[in-house]
């Protein structure tokens, strides 16, 4: 690793394992990967903290989120000003939510946020249609959508105001068998 | 006001947070629904603001009266008092989360938010008094050192408290739901507390004890960092892994991620067998030729360098190191008195110790992680959505695919709420399922039949010279055919039962799982067969040898009269050895893994990659799309390819004992194999249409692997524990049993009241009660475990009650219970109110609708769904019409008919 010290100090690259789940050669790893990106844009120095930030764009063209559904989703759960603009650290952060050590809790919250098409922490009907109209490239037809998603919700919605708040976000994903081993991307 | 906007800023960046407490849903609820307007944030603002301004009073005016070390310019005045009162801020934001993970839960956050409105308010006042060591100047704070000196006894406790905390944040701070600048921010913080309170901690000639104990921690943190990045760096394959998983979803990459976990282990069983008894017996044992269980025969010698002969493992290979016989009884062996016999078993016996101990603690780390104990009909649709997409996949056919299976599945859904499925015709269905058991037990009983006459018929080949190559390969090229025709088979049978593939594909790997066991076991027992007859033989040889032997000595005497000097020793390539039946269930063991890999190969080779070749190519020049239609791409068969290794493994396990050389076989084997089928499931597979998982839990497989190894456990057991080792041949020669071995070490090697010890301990008095203890405990802790289930159950029904309830409340204020509901119908003057009972009315049917699974109501359902969440406590009006039971009959009277069925 010694050639590639120079673009994170070893408090950085400390603070990033305290931080993420990520060993110091992933997060390099990932520095590669985001200088890649926009390879006149990113600095390979990040000692001093540029500030840089990557457009939504360029990101959902990675091969991890090029096929995904809900890339533009992730991409703008994980940045911070909500447009899907991504700084190194926000990159970082959504991988590390990704990777296979996240505990279910923290997937679970990003997860939401994800599904939560319009941000007002909840998941109502219009999310969960847009949810399954994406999952399901448009193939299934009104009716059927709104069947499902009132199933969806009926099934799920603990306190019963006809929309998932997080608390029954979390119930059900808890015991989904599949989500731990699906809601994940190697990097 | 810019201390207003500055404050709304934060509660805004707190807000965007999503707690991760379950507890404190409504926590969650009052800061996230900022969105529709400030007012539920209200209350809390109002807290901090109230804290704040209380603070900014209280600082303003004793802000000159400051000790020396709150000297600060007075230019610096603004921006402290912001800092100032932003941390406790985020203090308490942090606090309310740091609450999580803690067991306590929120209660204790609370009290801790308390606790520290309180400190503040001391933090105001002390000021004056003097005292003043108070957390919230934790970053800023210079020279707190003549504090120290008169800190309290409870305010060390609070420090260290506080120290506590800050460790166990700065632990945690990866789990925390927050933006990565916030997280490097406050864990630069709480490491910089740390850093500078923690020596301040501890007193007298404890300092530097706790000193130090702080900086071997740092130190083992350091370590364990390092340590951790280093087997991470180890772990081979994740590149190859990733590309398979973005191509073919996460049930291919599982095989391969299985495969990998096989790699490791046996890659440490392997440096267990090599490092104790191969390289030992190599480097310091008798060289070949030495003796005569390490030398061929001499009739066999001039064959014994033949090409057929060493792919039979017989010749040079048959007395080498790779096999049982080779190794010698000598008790020590080199200059390091190496045992090598005992360390022979105990590395027997290690194997599966270890192995046992690996595959158990695996799957109780899955059964941890996996928290798949969801039942099945609970959240169908609510999981379809939000966890059926795979994130892993990264190209674009397989999404496609992906697509199509995730719409066909929400179809076969809705056609199951739908309407319950009748079972026409189900007489000749259940006729056609019996049929094909039967079928399959036939199939299974003639397989069992075929391999045990197999064996049979080559202990009669062995006794005949001028045999062809398949008479020799007769075993194993059927016990191959088999594996691989059996499955075939029983998917075409399994046609006739028309199951749910989902039932179909256990049934198929029960079925398969049997064969496969049913095969090995037979082999086995006809192992056994032929090791009986061999040790009957070797009485024979073992006086014959002796005799031989004698009469050597003899001639030798007799032929050269005048020598009187001992008689040169007999060339080794002649004395009549036995047949040693350990070394020949080792090579039978070899072979079968060995032509087990070629089998698997060549089926990878044709089946998979000529198949793909002629289907590319020849598709120029055909009359129909082969790509399209028949025979089209081979799909990866993860549950074929799983069960494969594991029986392997099974193989390996039983046969390691006999054949140390096998577990470098099958180390080989699994690391070519990774390349091979990487390569092969890439370049001619294409991704599944539909992915039936065998089952929703990952630790499936885990269980198939462990009852192989505990049957393969069985036989060695056995041989170890009650049959007699050969009497010429392997480490245990001359041995009554191999087990002897350790008794002869305890005698021989221990001090000897170790020995009695032994002796008392293997007393039957003691043995039976350890037993009788064992069982108790297993029947205690099962009971117990029991009882956590009951309990959990009746958890899921309290929570199933109370959902039904609330749901019942938030659109009826009657009581749901049914008792209750009677009682009330009772009452004398209900009908006098008709508007409410109206209303009522509305629900009942609302009720009735929302039922899931209600059959009939199809599509309809989402009409009658958004009634029903416009109720009277919303404030939306009905816009609709009650559904066509409104002027049901009894209009005023509709409670009576009957409650709706309840779930």
């Amino acid at each position: 690793m010694g050639n590639k010290q120079t673009i994170f100090t070893d408090e950085q690259l400390d603070a990033y394992q305290d931080c993420t789940f990520f060993t110091r050669k992933e997060i390099l790893r990932l520095h590669g990967r985001f200088h890649e990106l926009a390879p006149h844009l990113v600095p390979m120095d990040y000692t001093d903290d540029p500030d840089v930030k990557i457009p939504l764009a360029l990101i959902v063209n990675m091969p991890e989120l090029k096929e995904n559904p809900f890339r533009n989703r992730i991409v703008e759960s994980f940045s911070e000003d909500g447009l899907g603009n991504l700084s190194f650290n926000d990159f970082v952060d959504m991988f590390s939510v990704l990777s296979e050590m996240a505990p279910r809790e923290l997937k679970a919250i990003y997860a939401f946020k994800i599904y939560d098409f319009n941000v007002d922490n909840y998941l109502c009907k219009e999310d969960l249609e847009k949810t399954l109209n994406k999952l399901t490239k448009e193939e299934l037809t009104p009716e059927e959508v709104n069947l499902v998603c009132e199933k969806a919700i009926e099934e799920a919605d603990l306190d019963g105001d006809s929309k998932l708040s997080f608390a029954d976000f979390e119930n059900m994903i808890s015991r989904a068998p599949d989500f731990l081993s699906t809601f994940h991307i190697r990097i | 006001m810019p201390k207003k906007s500055d404050n709304t800023r934060k509660l805004e960046d707190v807000g965007i947070e999503i707690d991760g407490d379950p507890d404190s849903a409504d926590e969650v609820k009052n800061t996230k629904s900022k969105g529709g307007g400030k007012k539920p944030t209200g209350k809390r603002g109002k807290a901090d603001d109230s804290e704040d301004g209380e603070d900014e009073d209280e600082d303003d005016k004793p802000q000159k009266a400051r000790r020396a070390n709150r000297r600060k310019a007075a230019q610096q005045q603004p921006e402290e008092e912001d800092s100032d009162d932003e941390i406790p801020q985020r203090r308490a934001a942090g606090n309310r989360r740091r609450g999580k993970p803690g067991a306590n839960g929120g209660e204790n956050g609370e009290n801790k938010r308390n606790k520290r409105g309180g400190k503040k308010q001391k933090e105001g006042k002390g000021k004056g008094g003097g005292k003043k060591k108070s957390s919230s100047e934790d970053s800023k704070s210079e020279g707190g050192d003549e504090e120290e000196e008169s800190m309290s006894e409870g305010e060390r406790a609070r420090l260290m408290e506080e120290v506590e905390e800050k460790k166990k944040l700065i632990a945690n701070i990866r789990n925390k739901p927050w933006r990565m600048k916030r997280r490097l921010k406050h864990l630069k913080e709480a490491q910089l507390f740390v850093d500078k309170f923690e020596g301040a901690l501890g007193k007298g000639k404890g300092r530097k004890l706790y000193a130090y104990k702080v900086m071997m921690m740092k130190k083992w943190i350091k370590f364990q960092r390092d340590f951790d990045n280093f087997k991470t760096a180890c772990i081979p394959w994740e590149r190859k892994i990733k590309e398979v998983e973005s191509h073919f979803g996460s049930s291919v990459a599982s095989y391969f991620i299985f495969l990998r976990w096989m790699y490791g282990m046996n890659l440490v069983l392997f440096s267990l067998t090599f490092g104790l008894v191969v390289i030992p017996e190599v480097l310091m044992g008798l060289p070949y030729g030495s003796i005569a269980r390490k030398t061929v025969p001499r009739e066999e010698q001039d064959s014994a360098m033949d090409y057929s002969v060493l792919t039979d493992f017989n010749g040079y290979c048959k007395y080498s190191v790779l096999f049982y016989g080779y190794y010698n009884n000598q008790r020590t062996i080199g200059f390091l008195k190496f045992r090598l016999p005992l360390s022979y078993l105990m590395v027997g016996i290690g194997t599966f110790g270890y192995s046992l101990m690996v595959v158990i603690r695996t799957m109780a780390k899955n059964a941890d992680v996996g928290g798949g104990d969801g039942e099945d009909s609970e959240f169908t649709f609510a999981w379809k959505m939000f966890t059926s997409w795979d994130y892993l996949i990264g190209n674009a056919e397989t999404a496609d695919n992906k697509y199509a299976s995730i719409t066909t599945s929400f179809k076969e859904s809705i056609v199951d709420e739908q309407e319950n499925q009748k079972d026409e015709n189900i007489h000749l269905r259940r006729f056609l399922r019996v049929l094909a058991n039967f079928l399959i037990t036939c199939t299974l009983g003639g397989s069992g039949y075929l391999i045990y006459f197999v064996v049979k018929r080559s202990q009669e080949f062995q006794n005949m010279d001028d045999l062809g190559w398949y008479e020799k390969n007769e075993l194993e090229i059927i016990m191959s055919l088999l594996g691989l025709v059996g499955p075939m088979l029983f998917e075409t049978i399994a046609e006739l039962e028309e199951y749910h593939p989902r039932i179909a594909l256990k049934w198929q790997l029960g079925r398969i799982f049997a064969l496969f066991l049913g095969n090995l076991y037979t082999f086995l027992l006809a192992l056994f067969d032929e090791v009986n007859a061999k040790l009957e033989e070797e009485q024979e040889i073992k006086n014959a040898s002796i005799w031989f032997t004698k009469e050597y000595y003899a001639n030798y005497t007799l032929n050269n009269p005048n020598d009187t000097g001992t008689p040169p020793p007999m060339d080794p390539a002649d004395v009549i050895r036995g047949p040693c039946w350990e070394t020949t269930v080792g090579i039978e063991f070899v072979k079968l893994t060995v032509s087990d890999i070629q089998v698997t190969y060549l089926t990878i080779l044709i089946g998979d990659f000529l198949r793909a070749m002629i289907v590319r190519f020849l598709n120029y020049c055909w009359c129909w799309d082969l790509e399209a239609g028949w025979p089209s791409y081979g799909e990866f068969d993860i549950s074929g390819n799983v069960l494969g290794l594991v029986f392997n493994q099974g193989m390996i396990w039983m046969g390691a004992f006999y054949a140390p050389g096998l577990v470098g076989i099958n180390v080989l084997r699994l690391l070519t194999s990774m390349y091979y089928q990487c390569w092969a499931v890439m370049a001619c597979n294409v991704p599944h249409e539909r992915v039936f998982k065998a089952s929703k839990s990952n630790n499936f497989y885990m269980g198939l692997l462990l009852l192989i190894l505990f049957l393969s456990l069985l036989p060695v057991v056995y041989t170890i524990m009650s049959l007699p080792p050969s009497f010429d041949c392997g480490p245990f020669s001359g041995k009554e049993r191999m087990f002897d071995v350790i008794i002869e070490t305890i005698e021989l090697d221990l001090p000897s009241f170790l020995g009695t010890l032994f002796t008392y301990a293997a007393n039957p008095g003691l043995i039976i009660p350890a037993i009788l203890l064992m069982v108790l405990a297993i029947y205690y802790l099962n009971s117990v475990s029991q009882a956590y289930q009951n309990a959990n159950l009746e958890l899921k029904k309290k929570m199933q009650m109370a959902r039904d309830e609330e749901k019942n409340r938030r659109n009826n204020k009657d009581s749901t219970n049914q008792v209750m509901k009677d009682l009330e119908d009772l009452l004398p003057n209900r009908s006098n109110l008709p508007p409410a009972e109206e209303a009522k009315d509305k629900h009942e049917e609302k009720k009735a609708k929302v039922k899931p699974g209600a059959a009939g109501n199809g599509v309809n359902l989402q009409k009658d769904v958004s009634l029903a969440s416009a109720n009277p406590n919303a404030r939306g009006p009905v816009t609709q019409a009650p559904g066509p039971r409104a002027p049901g009959p009894g209009a005023g009277r509709g409670r009576g008919q009957g409650p709706p069925p309840r779930r």
